[in-house]
């Protein structure tokens, strides 16, 4: 399965925030059309995976290469242009923006983003509330827009950090199916995560990281044999 | 009522012309101070440097160019953007990491030198630079005779005020601004040269400095301290206002102008102080400022 070239590549990377060294080695790899997710406890170094990703964290060592392009070479807001959508962690909807603003706001990266109307069909209350500041949404809403704005520049990796946390089970269940679209239609999604219910559904593989390191991988087949050291890993 | 009170009309609606022609200066430097302080975290005291800079490119390019007037209310707010992008690109932009502190301690020494400078080779008393000839003259308004160019002034920097609330409120470039005024490492990371952003906001910024120096040379005339005589009440009144507010910038930069009129009109003692009794009222009330969201 990994014998074709990656879409994604990150070896060994190591990253910073300041002096302090938060990220110790990580290896992901994600081929073209596949969901993978990054599991690990609060504070083992997802989010700054992904930021370190996207460019946002500056202090990296190791590789960060998209269909061979060097991403730690780009300045920040050149590495979205490669065709990477970021939907951060608390979703990131700007309060002095509307809705529509926010929706707007991503410039379109690649030819064959969702048109807007065809978003607006999708996330019907997003039309609904096109002209209320976009942080008077619901959490759920926001969710919707964060991932929808992405979904309009056209970006085909996506990177999703817990779009589901603290939402209810319904939402969920509707961004689940949102994600389920998503891969059906070709997209690569690298999705954090730490509801692994709500992920094994969805993902081809995981990685687990754990103090900054990528300590395990697995197909989602393999999952039973993982029970355990995952309830280890992830401290369930 | 005004009789009873010992005060003619004419002496009322001359004050508040007055105040609306401040208050004009006003709300252009308090604009351009808060879109420079939201997006760059940046206190910018050579705000009133660059007017007086602006006021003098002007008197330059009529004096040794013979560029008149209304060449100069272009040619004056694109060197004003110039002199920014320098500034920022080659100073501003290494502080933006540290405190706040840093900024505001560089524009003020970018603001002592230019006004040393100009000091030191036109002394402190004003050079005069005629309006142009079509906006010499009386504007009877029925109830008051206006000089056309006072009201020329006051027309000129509502249309550039709304302008720039218009670009800020409402346009993708304003949606642009305002997202990086409140994440910008998310909106960079969207694909947006966010720091190229923060040249063109300080240039845009200096330059509405630029402007308005221009708009003040026939009035003021074109003199070394006029930055300095007015920087002080314009943070009096972006403190008002609230630094975050553009709206909130234009609205307190004409009121309290016109407050300083008014107070002109039935307590003159009062009205040198005014506006920083009302700075200091707000600042116990409602710190964030009349229109500031709160933090
Ligand atoms: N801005 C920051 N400055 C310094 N340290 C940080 C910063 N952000 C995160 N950290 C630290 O880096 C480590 C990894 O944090 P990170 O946010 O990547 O974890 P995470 O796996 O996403 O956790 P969570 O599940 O809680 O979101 C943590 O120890 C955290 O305290
Ligand atoms: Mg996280």
């Amino acid at each position: 399965m990994l014998d074709r070239a990656p879409l994604l590549k990150v070896a060994d990377l190591q990253a910073w925030y300041g002096e302090s060294h938060v990220l110790h080695g990580v290896d992901i790899e994600i081929n073209e059309g596949e969901t993978v997710t990054l599991l690990g406890r609060n504070g083992a170094g997802k989010t700054t995976t992904l930021r370190s990703i996207i460019g946002i964290v500056r202090k990296r060592t190791g590789t960060i290469s998209l269909r061979g392009t060097d991403l730690l070479k780009l300045s920040p807001h050149r590495v979205a242009t490669q065709g990477i959508g970021y939907v951060p962690e608390e979703r990131g909807i700007f309060a002095t923006l509307t809705v529509e603003e926010n929706l707007m706001l991503p410039p379109q990266v690649a030819e064959g983003g969702m048109p807007v109307d065809e978003i607006y069909r999708l996330f019907p209350n997003l039309l609904e509330r096109k002209t209320s500041p976009g942080t008077k949404l619901s959490g759920g809403e926001q969710q919707m827009l964060a991932m929808a704005r992405i979904l309009r520049t056209g970006a085909r990796l996506i990177l999703l950090d817990e779009p589901t946390e603290g939402l209810a089970p319904v939402i969920v269940q509707r961004i689940g199916e949102i994600i389920q679209t998503l891969k059906t239609t070709g997209f690569t999604v690298l999705l954090v995560e730490q509801n692994f219910r709500f992920a094994s559904k969805l993902a081809d593989r995981h990685y687990v990281m754990e103090d900054g390191k990528v300590v395990d991988h697995f197909t989602s087949g393999e999952l039973d044999q993982k029970v355990d050291s995952l309830h280890k890993y992830l401290g369930v | 009522m005004l009789e009873l009170l010992g005060i003619s009309p004419i002496q009322l609606y001359g004050q508040l012309v007055l105040g609306l022609i401040n208050g004009s200066f006003y709300a252009l430097l308090s604009l351009g101070l808060a879109v420079i302080f939201g997006m760059l975290n940046v206190i910018n005291f050579a705000h009133g440097a660059l007017y007086m800079l602006g006021a003098f490119v002007a008197f330059f390019a009529l004096d040794l160019l013979g560029l008149n007037y209304w060449a100069a209310l272009v040619i004056v707010p694109l060197v004003l953007a110039l002199v920014g992008v320098v500034i920022e690109r080659t100073m501003l932009r290494r502080l933006y990491q540290l405190d706040h502190l840093y900024g505001l301690l560089l524009t003020f020494g970018i603001a002592l030198m230019l006004e040393g400078v100009f000091r030191h080779y036109y002394g402190s008393s004003g050079i005069p630079y005629a309006p142009p000839p079509e906006l010499v003259g009386p504007l009877n308004l029925g109830f008051m005779i206006l000089p056309i160019y006072r009201g020329w002034v006051i027309a000129a920097s509502l249309v550039l005020c709304l302008f720039t609330w218009y670009i800020i409120e409402r346009t993708r470039l304003g949606a642009l601004l305002r997202a990086a005024t409140e994440n910008p490492s998310l909106v960079q990371a969207f694909g947006i040269n966010v720091p190229l952003m923060l040249t063109l906001t300080y240039a845009g910024g200096v330059a509405l400095a630029g402007f308005a120096g221009v708009l003040a040379a026939p009035i003021y005339q074109v003199n070394p301290a006029m930055g300095s005589n007015l920087i002080i009440v314009v943070f009096a009144v972006v403190v008002v206002g609230g630094m975050g507010s553009i709206m909130g910038a234009i609205v307190t930069g004409y009121a309290l102008g016109i407050l300083e009129g008014l107070t002109k009109v039935f307590y003159p003692p009062a009205s040198a102080i005014v506006i920083f009794v009302v700075m200091a009222v707000v600042l116990l009330v409602r710190p964030a400022g009349l229109f500031g969201r709160e933090a």
